[in-house]
C-alpha cells in the first residue's frame, strides 16, 4: 500500500489554506531504465478534497507533476476542528486517502 | 546564495582542542592510508589500487594543501613536464566542435561508467571553465577561457601551450587542480587536438 | 536532467510561483529563489513520518524497537542527538555518527545482523531505505539546535586529524581530494555553488542540511550519500556505508560547521 500523505490545514482569514505532501515515484512512461527498457507510466491522475463531506478541490493531474508531490490551495470557509480529507487515484488504480483536522 | 553568518560563540573552544596534535606525522598517515582502504572493500579491485597508490606528485601535493615548497614545484614541474607527448605530426589543433562536445561531457572513470569501456571519456570542461559564451552553466573552479586565443594570439607557442596544459596540467603548475588529462590517460591525442582547437581556432565560438 | 526538468517545473507550478529567469549575471540569485519556491513543502516529511513509525515499530529477530537506543544522549532520547554526533561511543569503543549508530542500535537491540542492517543504505526508484527515513527522523529531532559535536575524547581528536588527512588527500586518475572543490570560497562546479568546508561560516551552513531531499534524486539522501557521491565524483571506489573513513570526514567538516543550526532535513537540488 502507498505510503500515508501528510496534510497540514489550517485557518487563514476567512478561508483555510492546506498543505498536502504525497509519496508517489509519479513515472512519466518516458524515461528508460539502465538496460534502455522504458519504465512504465505510474501516476497521480486525480486528486480530490472535501471539508466536512463537501468537495473543495477536485483536480486531474498527469506525468508532468513531480515525484512526491507538493499540493498547496485554500478554500473559503473552514474552522478550526473541521476535518479535511484528500484521495489520489493513480493510473494503475491504486489509491490513498488520509484525513487532517484543520489547526 | 544568502551570507548570513552565523554566530561562532563556543566555537573557539573546541578549535582549541582540536589544534592539539596527538599523532605524528607517521603515525597519521600510516592510520589514514590503512582506514582509506578498509573503506573501499565492496568496490572495484582494480579502481581501489589506483586509488590507494598515490604517484609522486599526488604525495607531494596532498602533504602541502597550501601551498607546496618552490625546489619541491619545480621537481614536480620538471618530471611532470618529461610525460608530455606531442603529436609525432606536429599538427596540434583538431576539430573545435568535437572539442565543444568533449568539454561538455563529463563522462568516464566513474565506478558507474565501467560498463561501456569503449565509449570515449569526456574532458568536462565547462565543470570548472567559462568556454564558449553560450553555455551559461559553467564551473569557477577554473579561470574563464572565454576568447582565450583571441587574447592569447593564434600562435604554435601557444598552441603547444594549451596541449601540454591539458595534456599535463602539472608540468607548468605543479599542485594544479586540473586533472592530467593525457597523462592519466582520460583524452587521447586527437580529444586533446578537439579541446586545443576549441580554444585556439579563430572560427571556435570560444573566441567569438 | 530530464527528472530535474520535470521536478523543478512542476514544483514551481504547485507552488504558484512567478517563472523563474536565468538571467546571466544574476544565476545564483535565481537557484536561490527557485530554492525558495520548493522550501513550502519539503517531501522529507515523509521520510521523517516513516522513520518515526520505524523508530516506534517492533522489528527485528528481537521483536523490540529502537525505543531505548542511545544515540548519545542516553537510552530512548532522540531530542537534540543529532547535533552531537559524530562522537564517541564507549560501548563500541568508536567515534560513530548518526547511520553507524543507528546499525549498533539494530544490531544489539533488534537483533539484525550487522550486514543486513547495512544492506541498504540508499533508496532507489521503487525501493524504500529504513535508514534514509530513521536518520530523516533522528535528524529532524534536532532542528533549531546549534551543532556541537565533541572533540574532547581521545578518539574523536584522532579521527579529526585522520578526517584532515583524507580530506587533503588527492589519488585517483583525476588527481582528485576534497579540498579540490571544497577548500576555497565562491566556486562552482556548473551552476553549482561549493561551500568552502573549513570555512566556519559556509561550513555552518551547509554541514547541517543533511540529510536533505533531492529534488534531482526524488529522495532523501544522507551525509554518507554525500560522501559516497562525493568519492564518485572525485573517480575513487565506492564508499563503504558506515566506514571509518566516512566518519572521519564527517568528524573534520562538523569541527567547522560546529555553532551553526541544524536545519536538516534540507531540500537540495
Amino acid at each position: 500500500m502507498a505510503d500515508p500523505m501528510k496534510i497540514r490545514a489550517t485557518v487563514a482569514g476567512d478561508a483555510t489554506e492546506v498543505k498536502v505532501l504525497m509519496s508517489h515515484e509519479m513515472e512519466t512512461g518516458q524515461r528508460k531504465d539502465a538496460q534502455g527498457k522504458t519504465i512504465p507510466a505510474w501516476f497521480i491522475q486525480s486528486v480530490t478534497a472535501a471539508w466536512n463531506g463537501k468537495t473543495v478541490l477536485s483536480a486531474q493531474w498527469g506525468p508532468a507533476i513531480s515525484k512526491n508531490p507538493f499540493l498547496s490551495f485554500k478554500f473559503e470557509g473552514g474552522a478550526k476542528g473541521d476535518k479535511v480529507k484528500v484521495t489520489w487515484i493513480d493510473n494503475k488504480g491504486e489509491t490513498r486517502t488520509d484525513e487532517a483536522t484543520i489547526g | 546564495m544568502k551570507t548570513t553568518m552565523l554566530a561562532v560563540a563556543g566555537l573557539t573552544i573546541m578549535a582549541g582542542c582540536a589544534a592539539t596534535t596527538q599523532l605524528t606525522e607517521n603515525e597519521r598517515q600510516t592510520r589514514a592510508e590503512a582506514m582509506l582502504k578498509a573503506g573501499f572493500s565492496k568496490g572495484n579491485k582494480a579502481m581501489a589500487e589506483r586509488v590507494v597508490q598515490q604517484d609522486e606528485t599526488q604525495a607531494l601535493c596532498s602533504k602541502y594543501p597550501e601551498s607546496v615548497p618552490e625546489a619541491i614545484a619545480s621537481r614536480i614541474q620538471e618530471s611532470q613536464q618529461a610525460t608530455i607527448r606531442y603529436p609525432a605530426s606536429g599538427n596540434l589543433m583538431g576539430d573545435w566542435r568535437q572539442g565543444e562536445k568533449i568539454a561538455q561531457d563529463g563522462w568516464g572513470m566513474r565506478f558507474t561508467d565501467m560498463g561501456s569501456p569503449n565509449r570515449p571519456m569526456g574532458g568536462n570542461c565547462y565543470a570548472c571553465h567559462q568556454l564558449a559564451p553560450d553555455e551559461l552553466s559553467y564551473g569557477t573552479l577554473g579561470p574563464s577561457l572565454y576568447q582565450f586565443g583571441k587574447a592569447r594570439g593564434y600562435t604554435d607557442e601557444v598552441r603547444r601551450y594549451v596541449y601540454g596544459k591539458v595534456y599535463n596540467a602539472k608540468a607548468t603548475n605543479a599542485c594544479s587542480n586540473m586533472p592530467r588529462f593525457g597523462h592519466n590517460g582520460i583524452l587521447t591525442e586527437q580529444q586533446i587536438k578537439d579541446v586545443v582547437a576549441l580554444l585556439m581556432d579563430p572560427a571556435s565560438p570560444v573566441n567569438r | 536532467m530530464s527528472s530535474t526538468m520535470r521536478a523543478a517545473v512542476a514544483a514551481v507550478v504547485l507552488a504558484c510561483t512567478a517563472p523563474i529567469v536565468l538571467a546571466q549575471g544574476s544565476t545564483e540569485k535565481g537557484i536561490e529563489q527557485y530554492r525558495q519556491a520548493l522550501k513550502e513543502g519539503n517531501p522529507a516529511e515523509l521520510w521523517e513520518a516513516r522513520g518515526e513509525d520505524l523508530w516506534k515499530r517492533k522489528r527485528g529477530p528481537k521483536n523490540v524497537s529502537l525505543e531505548q537506543c542511545d544515540l548519545g544522549q542516553g537510552p530512548g532520547v532522540v531530542r537534540g542527538a543529532y547535533a552531537h554526533l559524530p562522537r564517541y561511543f564507549a560501548d563500541t569503543d568508536k567515534v560513530q555518527d548518526a547511520e553507524s549508530r543507528l546499525v549498533t542500535c539494530m544490531v544489539t537491540l533488534q537483533g539484525f545482523k550487522e550486514e543486513d542492517a547495512k544492506k541498504n543504505p540508499f533508496s532507489a526508484p521503487g525501493r524504500h531505505s529504513d535508514m534514509e527515513a530513521l536518520t530523516s527522523y533522528v535528524a529532524a529531532e534536532s532542528k533549531g539546535m546549534k551543532l556541537n559535536a565533541p572533540l574532547a575524547h581521545p578518539k574523536e581528536r584522532e579521527a579529526f586529524e585522520l578526517g584532515d588527512y583524507l580530506f587533503h588527500r588527492r589519488a585517483g586518475p583525476h588527481d582528485y581530494s576534497c579540498s579540490t572543490c571544497h577548500a576555497e570560497s565562491g566556486k562552482r562546479i556548473r551552476l553549482q555553488e561549493l561551500p568552502a568546508l573549513t570555512d566556519p561560516g559556509e561550513a555552518q551552513k551547509v554541514f547541517t542540511t543533511w540529510p536533505a531531499y533531492r529534488v534531482s534524486q526524488g529522495s532523501v539522501r544522507t551525509m554518507q550519500h554525500r560522501l559516497y557521491d562525493c568519492y564518485w565524483q572525485m573517480r575513487h571506489p565506492q564508499l563503504d556505508f558506515a566506514s571509518d573513513t566516512a566518519t572521519a570526514l564527517m568528524v573534520y567538516m562538523a569541527k567547522f560547521a560546529n555553532g551553526g543550526e541544524v536545519h536538516a532535513p534540507a531540500l537540495k537540488r
